[in-house]
């Protein structure tokens, strides 16, 4: 029995009431005034201040432009005359000598149409664009004497670049750039040219109700075939390669779980008697969870060469840890008396722990593989990125070329859905698995948050 | 009488019920056992095949690395202590990057957690809205924006810092909401009912609740972005993953200096594994403590 202490004077609760405010008021505002002192501190050891000079916004923009949009090449060789055409200048994209897309009339002029009212001429010996509100530029390149403009009168203005051996002009419509050897217009479009068929494809600009038609012609095997075999886009080794990161996932989680499951046996009090052995175990997922998952792909990388075998090992290791110490956790939390009425029925050891043991932790195993999953769905990504396997390595591979945008953006937009629909099968299992464990949180909690919401 | 063999026919009847439906369940169990070792088998295969080395002469070779960089580095264990000083500044950048990620994430995930729980959100139509943007930003592998902030805003330690912030907001914003829902709204509607705004009702009515849970969750996932940030190094961002980086290309010679680098990074996530998992300990026990009063 505590006594109160009754013979407190009115001041001094007052004294005391006030210390609770004072100690109160700084936690208040000391914690956030801590968070604002570290992140002030942040901001000046990354240096954030020098960051806009450092960035290079040309960059972003281009990425940001490139990731919805494409250009096609119109090139004209200025000693033969050739003119080509491609998409965003890659042979992939290429058109067929003597085709071209509605807006390119080839012929001794080739006249490009760049949309209201921007006209590009490739003569024979001379080069002109037509810029409304602006006037004709006329430029003459030759080997000799470099790039002889004409301008209209007046001022240039800053879109145009005119050197010696060089002439540029950006506008809305496109961009005209001129050399000595090499005469370069480019045309922006919004979308993402070439996603289903390549130009080499006879499939290529046909409507969908035309490629139905063709489907039950009996044609479906060669038009996915050109499908799959596009060479820009590459969805066979894009498919392939998202398989292979869910691969890892899978191999690794549950290679993960088979491998700690016998271990997180010997690391419980109350099935492994033996003090040192449940140390030496519990030492074992330690460190196995300590050294993290990139060292040992790191590791395991240079015995097994990159590719996905690497990347599920790594996971499995750095998993083996992990769920070591969740599973051991699991196991010394389950009630004994289950255990002992499967004994009373005259069961032997494996059976107790088939029937006594699995059943009660089985909930929990379930639910915390099933979660790492999904995140090791994540992880696979990232150590794709660093060892080379799976999506990661394509999108690290798209990025470093700095040019194929539309390439990354439809990586990261892939991801995005892989990691989202293997959270939602996760989900999905979890609850056909476990229905009743839910339930029973679900009751577990109810009756807490009523007794706060209902009066 | 009639009743009583209707009852054992019954018994029976149940009876060869329960057998079928044990066996039943034994089939379907091992119908799913053999299939889950059959997957398991294939795709080991299949990773196997399209790995470059593969697992039967690699496993031979899985020490190889460990034994030459262990060997290396006990040859000149006396720089040991000065490679530690050298890179304990890459360290402490990895730190800082883990740190104020998590503290950033931890503002955002609170933020995207109020919107998207009923009752505390200020415009509850767009709940759904909120849901989804922190769905997104959970499923984005921190090394995707990181490796496009890297093109932008060149290296350094900011790209990877918001790469892991979006990312921890996301996560955080997840588990922040479910918080909020065993939260109570009493303290909310008497706030309201007193006049306060939004930000103060919920600063004064629902964080004081929800904090040491908040504050639980975000130390976890500190943990895991240690991780993380040592890995965002690996691919450009600055800190100990970079060096690490530097110090594997150049290969033999240098694996002192990586010994030294795998040291800093085991010692450090066994640190803040152990003093987290201490914190996060007291602050439920405290919780609870606090709960039952």
């Amino acid at each position: 029995m505590s006594t109160f202490a009754t013979d407190l004077s009115m001041d001094d609760l007052k004294a005391k009431a006030d210390r609770l405010f004072i100690r109160k008021r700084l936690v208040n505002f000391g914690l956030p005034a801590l968070v604002l002192a570290y992140l002030t501190y942040v901001f000046f050891a990354f240096d954030i201040s020098g960051l806009a000079g450092r960035a290079n916004w040309e960059n972003g923009k281009t990425l940001v432009s490139d990731s919805y949009s494409y250009k096609t090449h119109v090139a004209r060789d200025n000693r033969s005359g050739e003119v080509s055409i491609a998409i965003e200048g890659e042979r992939k994209g290429a058109y067929p000598d003597g085709q071209s897309p509605g807006w390119v009339e080839l012929g001794e002029t080739t006249v490009i149409d760049l949309e209201d009212g921007h006209v590009v001429r490739f003569g024979p010996e001379t080069i002109e664009y037509d810029i409304p509100g602006y006037g004709v530029v006329r430029a003459r390149p030759s080997r000799a004497a470099g790039v002889q403009a004409e301008l209209p009168a007046g001022d240039v203005p800053d879109w145009i670049n005119a050197s010696k051996n060089r002439l540029a002009i950006t506008t809305d419509a496109g961009r005209l750039t001129i050399t000595r050897n090499r005469s370069e217009v480019f045309r922006y479009f919004t979308g993402w040219e070439l996603f289903w068929f390549t130009l080499d494809s006879p499939y290529y600009g046909k409507s969908f109700g035309e490629l139905v038609g063709r489907v039950a012609t009996g044609e479906a095997g060669a038009i996915f075939d050109d499908f799959w075999t596009n060479k820009m886009w590459r969805h066979q080794d894009v498919a392939w390669a998202i398989f292979e990161t869910i691969l890892m996932a899978f191999l690794g989680t549950f290679g993960a779980a088979m491998l700690a499951l016998p271990l997180a046996f010997l690391a419980t009090r109350n099935f492994n008697p033996l003090k040192s052995i449940r140390f030496a175990t519990r030492r074992v997922f330690d460190f196995v969870r300590g050294v993290d998952a990139l060292i040992w792909t790191v590791v395991l990388a240079r015995a097994f060469g990159p590719g996905p075998l690497t990347g599920a090992l790594a996971i499995l290791v750095t998993d083996t840890g992990t769920f070591g110490k969740v599973f051991s956790e699991a196991l010394e939390n389950v009630d004994q008396k289950q255990i002992e009425g499967v004994q009373s029925t005259g069961a032997n050891a494996p059976q107790r722990y088939r029937f006594g043991v699995i059943p009660q932790v089985t909930p929990v195993l379930l639910s915390q593989l099933l979660y790492f999953l999904e995140s090791n769905t994540r992880s696979a990504t990232v150590i794709g990125a660093i060892t080379g396997g799976g999506i990661g390595l394509l999108l690290t591979q798209a990025i470093i070329t700095q040019k194929d945008w539309e390439e990354v953006a439809y990586y990261i937009v892939l991801i995005i859905l892989m990691v989202m629909l293997m959270d939602w099968f996760s989900g999905w299992l979890r609850r056909r698995l476990i229905q009743d464990e839910t339930g029973k949180k679900r009751k577990v909690r109810d009756p807490k948050g009523k007794t706060f919401v209902l009066p | 009488m009639t009743d009583l063999t209707a009852g054992s026919s019954s018994v029976d009847q149940i009876r060869d019920e329960y057998t079928a439906m044990t066996q039943r369940k034994r089939v379907y169990g091992g119908i799913l056992l053999i299939l889950f070792v059959a997957l398991m088998a294939a795709g080991f295969r299949t990773a196997d095949s399209r790995n470059a080395g593969g697992f039967v002469d690699g496993w031979q070779r899985v020490l190889d690395y460990p034994t030459e960089v262990l060997s290396e580095a006990w040859e000149k264990i006396a720089q040991m202590l000065a490679h530690l000083v050298t890179f304990f500044p890459a360290l402490v950048e990895t730190l800082n990057i883990a740190a104020a990620a998590t503290l950033v994430g931890t503002l955002g995930g609170t933020f995207l957690a109020l919107m998207s729980t009923r009752g505390m959100a200020v415009w509850p139509s767009l709940i759904p809205l909120f849901r989804r943007i922190a769905d997104i930003c959970r499923a984005i592998p921190e090394i995707v924006i990181a490796l496009v902030l890297i093109f932008v805003l060149g290296g350094g330690p900011v790209p990877a810092m918001i790469a892991i912030a979006l990312h921890t907001a996301g996560a955080l914003g997840k588990l922040f909401s479910e918080v909020n829902e065993n939260a109570s709204l009493k303290p909310v509607e008497g706030l309201h009912s007193a006049g306060a705004n939004w930000s103060q009702r919920m600063y004064l009515g629902v964080i004081p609740q929800v904090g040491p849970n908040y504050v639980s969750y975000a130390l976890l996932r500190f943990e895991i972005n240690i991780r993380a940030s040592a890995i965002m190094g690996f691919v450009g961002a600055g800190g100990l993953g970079y060096e690490l980086r530097n110090a594997m290309s150049w290969g033999q010679g240098r694996y002192d200096e990586a010994a030294a680098i795998f040291v800093l990074l085991f010692v450090t996530i066994v640190i803040v594994d152990q003093l987290s998992g201490f914190l996060r300990d007291c602050l439920t026990h405290g919780s609870e403590k606090g709960a039952s009063v």
